[in-house]
């Protein structure tokens, strides 16, 4: 039991940390890094529910898909950032605010 | 069900597979300019789609995939409302002037990815299925609101699209995590035997799972305070993606959120047409109140200060996911009849309005409620649809919105005194939302010169028109063939363990 716990610790921290990216960092791929950072703390509480807590295999496939997923969705949003780069020459999301009241 | 044996069951899917992969190669073999073609493809196909849902009806509700979807006559609804979405979207899409620069070959086929998600979406009865149903729809969704690459505000749209989008479904994510660690399950049905019999110690990690899932289904159907992308991914993304986007993802997002809360955290009562008993210390109906309270009012507070059209409805969408989240703390099966009810009007209403907005920027490039001007004497036919949507919207009679508010209210009362405090502020909201939504009628009979010349949209964009006006004027005065599928859609899988 005492080994789960240090992974959900571990996860934890991540996600505080990939949460804190999200809100503080300005730079377009420093913001995705964030999100990256929440998906793989969950990865961990998979993993590590599913090898520690007891549980069968469904934690392990659980966090195979997600890796996939993140994978896409990473592709997809670098292709946006590039994207935004050719036409406003910045990727800071702040500087990108055409659309305001 | 084994896998092999679900593949007989899955042919809508199967065909729908099919349909987009032969729009992907059909777009690489014709030139730009007839790529427009492909969108007929995938339209024809959609249809045979929505015939072979059809032929389902009389099925046994059964699992497929070893658990993972489910088939049943609730998620077949939620399936054909999907579908006519699609289908109306993709026929405007043809003559929508912003996409004519664009390759559409790669658009139409995007289109019916989302749909094949949607799919999953509103069968899934399985964490992984979940959220790779939503993922699939978010990713699609990501490169369709960036879809026109050469405008600013259309890269702007997808970024913070990806920001937030990736950021709520990695929360969701985290607490779907906690779900499984509590748990040991990822079937729902296993989930909600488990959840009875967790101690108090594990309350507090449960309540926290719930409130990181909840924000990741907030963000789909933009309910306050997880909307903040609503408004600038909507004013952003082309028009006939915003049109999609406001109807057919929050139908998916309402169709998983009335499967999973109420057989997840509840003892599932409301799938049997009783009322729902929460098997959580967590006070639902609270909590849901105050969401829907909190996102039609400022739905409709905020949407009164815009100037332009398109985000005036998007802010009015947010409303109405709020006038539809009000329904959900009753928790009984009345309460999932009015939602699917509001559904359907809202669908021909919402979908009739940006058609009009997108019949405008055609002919003038804008969208501000200047470039209504004298529109009602320049295009009479389009005048009159708009004026009938925005009359729908605000929900006076006899109009379709009407109907879809008056089973909301309907459901409310009979819940119980304790939600007599929702009808109210629902109430108030609809009269708020009647200026803002008059002031485009206003806008195009009483301003601006009166014209004798008289215009006429395209065919397919006249066509898309009176599918939607007609519904929402007819089913405001006759809507018993709506009354009665949805009452035969009220049928759900339920596994006894």
């Amino acid at each position: 039991m005492d080994q789960l716990n240090n992974y959900l610790y571990i996860s934890a921290i991540l996600f505080s940390l990939g949460t804190f990216a999200v809100m503080t960092r300005r730079n377009g791929i420093a913001v995705l890094m964030g999100v990256e950072l929440i998906l793989n703390a969950a990865n961990i509480n998979f993993v590590a529910f599913s090898r520690f807590g007891g549980m069968n295999m469904d934690g392990h496939i659980f966090s195979l898909f997600v890796i996939v997923l993140a994978a896409a969705e990473a592709a997809v949003a670098l292709a946006i950032v590039i994207n935004i780069y050719n036409n406003l020459h910045t990727i800071n999301v702040d500087d990108a605010a055409l659309l305001k009241e | 069900m084994s896998n092999f044996q679900s593949i007989s069951f899955f042919y809508p899917e199967l065909i729908l597979t099919v349909v987009i992969l032969g729009a992907i190669i059909y777009d690489l073999f014709i030139d730009k300019s007839i790529s427009g073609r492909v969108g007929w493809v995938v339209i024809t196909g959609l249809a045979f789609v929505a015939l072979a849902i059809h032929f389902q009806n009389g099925l046994k509700t059964t699992t497929l995939f070893s658990d993972a979807i489910v088939l049943d006559p609730f998620a077949s609804f939620f399936k054909q409302i999907v579908i006519l979405a699609t289908i109306l979207v993709s026929i405007v899409s043809l003559s929508s002037g912003e996409l004519d620069e664009y390759r559409k070959g790669e658009y139409f086929a995007l289109l019916g990815i989302i749909t094949f998600g949607l799919f999953l979406m509103v069968s899934s009865i399985d964490l992984i299925m979940i959220y790779i149903s939503i993922e699939i729809v978010s990713i699609m969704s990501f490169v369709l609101a960036g879809y026109l690459k050469k405008k600013a505000r259309s890269n702007e749209a997808a970024l913070k699209y990806v920001v937030y989008g990736g950021f709520s479904s990695g929360i969701m994510l985290f607490g779907l995590s906690y779900i499984f660690g509590l748990t040991g399950s990822t079937n729902i049905f296993q989930i909600q035997q488990s959840v009875t019999q967790l101690d108090l110690a594990s309350s507090t990690a449960l309540t926290l799972a719930i409130v990181m899932i909840l924000a990741g289904f907030g963000y789909k159907i933009s309910a306050v305070p997880f909307h903040f992308w609503t408004p600038d991914v909507y004013e952003g993304a082309p028009l006939s993606i915003t049109a999609y986007l406001s109807v057919a993802p929050k139908a998916a997002a309402f169709a998983l959120m009335i499967r999973f809360f109420n057989q997840t955290f509840a003892d599932g009562g409301a799938m049997n047409g009783l009322d729902s008993i929460s098997l959580t210390q967590l006070p639902w109906p609270e909590i849901l109140s105050i969401l829907s309270v909190a996102t039609m009012t400022l739905g409709n507070v905020v949407a009164l200060q815009q100037e332009s059209i398109k985000r005036m409805l998007a802010y009015s969408s947010i409303a109405h996911a709020g006038y539809m989240l009000l329904a959900m703390p009753v928790m009984s099966g009345d309460s999932i009849y009015a939602i699917m009810m509001y559904l359907v009007m809202y669908l021909f209403m919402n979908l009739g309005a940006f058609f009009v907005v997108i019949i405008v920027k055609n002919k003038t490039d804008g969208e501000s409620f200047n470039d209504y001007k004298g529109l009602g004497w320049e295009m009479p036919i389009v005048g009159a649809a708009m004026t009938l949507f925005m009359v729908s919207l605000t929900g006076l009679p006899p109009t379709a919105g009407f109907i879809g508010k008056f089973y909301i209210f309907a459901s409310l009362i009979k819940g119980g005194s304790t939600f007599y405090w929702l009808v109210i502020i629902g109430g108030i909201n609809s009269v708020v939302s009647l200026y803002y939504y008059l002031k485009v009628v206003k806008y195009m009979y009483f301003e601006g010169e009166r014209t004798d010349k008289i215009l006429f949209p395209p065919n397919t964009l006249s066509g898309a028109l009176i599918i939607t006006a007609v519904p929402s004027l007819l089913l405001g005065i006759y809507w018993n063939p709506v009354a009665n599928w949805i009452q035969n859609s009220l049928v759900f899988f339920i596994q006894t363990l």
